[in-house]
């Protein structure tokens, strides 16, 4: 992975074809300039974090790329095919699925009926196709195993309210939820933002978990701490463009906050050469 | 879904705990708390639990309450506002409220009821016209509520007024007497006999209504998706439901169900009067809130509002039979809608 001299993601040099890749991005709110041409790639089996300061433009890219927002210009493709995502539930179709920071679920349902919550599975035979019952067992029973693969052995009951679970507990539900139906990726916007340290790392722990399974992951976060523990590369926003694309290994916490506020640029601050 | 626990998540690891916020969230639900997860789960549990005790202080008091008949009759009193509560149960689980439930039925009354003495329309027909009527007139506050994304309040504070003059000018302020509508439209006020329990076959209709409207919430995506929708509209659009569509469709199916319920209020009153029920529209709330569903949308069951209507069934009679002034059940039924969304409040802030 080169990271010596590329101020953006698409002149690195990989043999590996991108899962998702964007190409020139832009996205104009009235007079505000969201995005303003910008590029990303993301490898099989990686974890990209996208950070920057309020305002620069991650959670808007995401959402360009993965049809929230329509972007003004340019072009995603996904495994190589032009895709331009209009809606969210394209998207989802399409394999990639998204954590909101809201964690879009229904409080008052349980565990299992929000995991399955729009995709919902009929019970087989004259039950399910005349009466449209629900397989309320069998929904309950792949929820369960989608926790537990994601090592979120606590939760057993899964006709538990989501209410009655913790900060940490919901944001399980939710990944675990992208999780278990993502074919493609998952993009998770600021999932640590409103935890606790225990409840940070067993998220993190999740994500490495997800990465495992061999889905790779977009991190949205502007926790550099958390950045810097899971993810394999790092792409900095600033005032809607991308200003470089760096390691872990290449770059320190405190160079990344320069590149990211500015104070410096990936030109000025180079790095490490990788092992 | 019927929870095996009602205890915090966190009480099945039984690992050592060291911090002080560990030994806190470990810590023992006090009963108050046990109470509070337990209605949680199931809302029905305090309207059956005031039924329950309903029942035994009016027996008490008169025991002549208790009787098959006396009980037949509360059924066939409760059936009308029990029907309407069906389609209301609907529209306040998606967080919304219809005003103009009553104002929806005695339309479809007067325009099935005058078409079939006047018109000379076949009594079936009439009925299908009825049912269309009040599908057509839910419809419209759907499409308010979806398309103009009005506030379920206004919208149908608005149409009561419409609904109300337009069944006014319909039928010039006449009511059409039983003797001169086909016999089909009285058909749910004749007698059926259930082991003693002698109802009408309106209330054999309306207690069918539960059992499917039921089971299409309890069982079915549309059901789930009802539930989701008045929970959190956001995440609902946001998993790829479409929240007009659920919301249309429930306002929809409660304009049907009003519409059944002018058939049936036809054979519980021997008439159709455009005066008739009016205190059903407001009735119809009250029912489902005793029966514990939140006005707030996403909670309660329709269980509950059977019970709820039940409730307020057995208050009117049991106090007339206990020889109480007709105005203390107002009063009570006052309090126990004031109780019962206390109660909603307070069970909406369970935490693990």
């Amino acid at each position: 992975m080169s990271t010596t001299a590329p101020t953006t993601a698409s002149s690195s040099v990989r043999s590996e074809s991108p899962v998702l890749s964007a190409r020139g991005l832009v996205k104009t709110f009235g007079k505000v300039v969201g995005l303003d041409g910008v590029d990303f790639d993301l490898y099989p089996g990686e974890v990209l974090a996208i950070i920057g300061d309020n305002g620069a433009g991650k959670s808007t890219l995401i959402k360009a790329a993965t049809g929230a927002v329509v972007p003004d210009a340019g072009e995603v493709r996904l495994d190589g095919e032009v895709v331009n995502f209009r809606k969210p539930s394209e998207a989802r179709e399409a394999g990639i699925e998204t954590v909101y920071q809201t964690l879009a679920v229904a409080p008052a349902l349980d565990i299992a009926a929000n995991m399955f919550l729009g995709r919902e599975t009929r019970r087989s035979g004259p039950l399910g196709s005349v009466l449209r019952m629900l397989d309320h067992k069998g929904m309950r029973e792949s929820a369960g195993k989608s926790m537990s693969d994601l090592g979120i052995g606590t939760l057993q009951n899964m006709s538990q309210a989501v209410e009655t679970l913790s900060g940490g507990q919901r944001q399980a539900v939710a990944v675990a939820r992208a999780a278990a139906f993502a074919t493609k990726l998952i993009v998770l916007d600021e999932p640590t933002a409103a935890l606790g340290v225990k409840e940070t790392n067993q998220v993190l722990n999740m994500i490495n978990r997800v990465r495992e399974s061999g889905l790779p992951v977009i991190l949205i976060s502007h926790n550099m701490p958390n950045v810097f523990e899971v993810a394999d590369r790092i792409q900095i926003q600033r005032l809607g463009r991308s200003a470089g694309v760096v390691t872990p290994k290449s770059h320190t916490p405190n160079e990344v906050v320069a590149i990211m506020t500015g104070a410096t640029t990936l030109e000025e601050t180079p790095g490490k050469a990788p092992d | 879904m019927t929870p095996a626990t009602t205890t915090g998540p966190d009480a099945a690891t039984p690992a050592p705990s060291h911090t002080a916020a560990e030994q806190f969230a470990k810590r023992q639900q006090s009963p108050v708390q046990r109470i509070q997860h337990v209605l949680h789960a199931h809302p029905a549990i305090s309207p059956l639990v005031l039924l329950v005790l309903s029942f035994l202080v009016f027996t008490y008091l008169n025991p002549n309450f208790g009787t098959l008949r006396t009980q037949s009759l509360i059924l066939q009193q409760v059936a009308v506002v029990g029907a309407l509560a069906v389609g209301q149960t609907l529209i306040i689980l998606t967080a919304g409220i219809d005003l103009s439930c009553g104002a929806i039925a005695i339309l479809a009354m007067l325009y099935s009821a005058k078409l079939s003495a006047d018109g000379g329309i076949p009594g079936p027909v009439a009925i299908l016209v009825g049912l269309a009527v009040g599908t057509a007139a839910g419809a419209v506050n759907g499409l308010l509520v979806t398309r103009l994304n009005l506030p379920p309040f206004i919208v149908t504070l608005g149409t009561l007024s419409i609904f109300t003059a337009m069944a006014l000018l319909y039928s010039g302020g006449q009511g059409v007497q039983a003797a001169e509508m086909p016999d089909v439209m009285t058909w749910t006020g004749e007698i059926v006999n259930l082991g003693g329990l002698r109802v009408t076959t309106g209330v054999v209709m309306v207690g069918f209504l539960y059992l499917v409207v039921g089971f299409a919430l309890k069982q079915t995506m549309w059901g789930r998706h009802v539930y989701s929708v008045g929970n959190d509209a956001e995440a609902s659009r946001l998993v790829g439901i479409s929240v007009n569509r659920v919301l249309f469709s429930v306002y929809a199916l409660a304009g049907l169900i009003y519409g059944i319920t002018a058939w049936v209020l036809i054979g519980r009153t021997g008439s159709a009067s455009p005066n008739a029920a009016v205190d059903a529209n407001l009735e119809s709330i009250t029912a489902v809130v005793i029966g514990g569903t939140s006005l707030f949308g996403g909670r309660g069951a329709l269980l509950g509002t059977l019970l709820g209507a039940l409730i307020v069934g057995y208050f009117r009679t049991g106090l007339s039979l206990a020889g109480v002034d007709d105005q203390w059940r107002v009063l009570t039924i006052g309090v126990l809608v004031i109780v019962a969304v206390s109660v909603d409040q307070w069970i909406r802030k369970v935490r693990a």
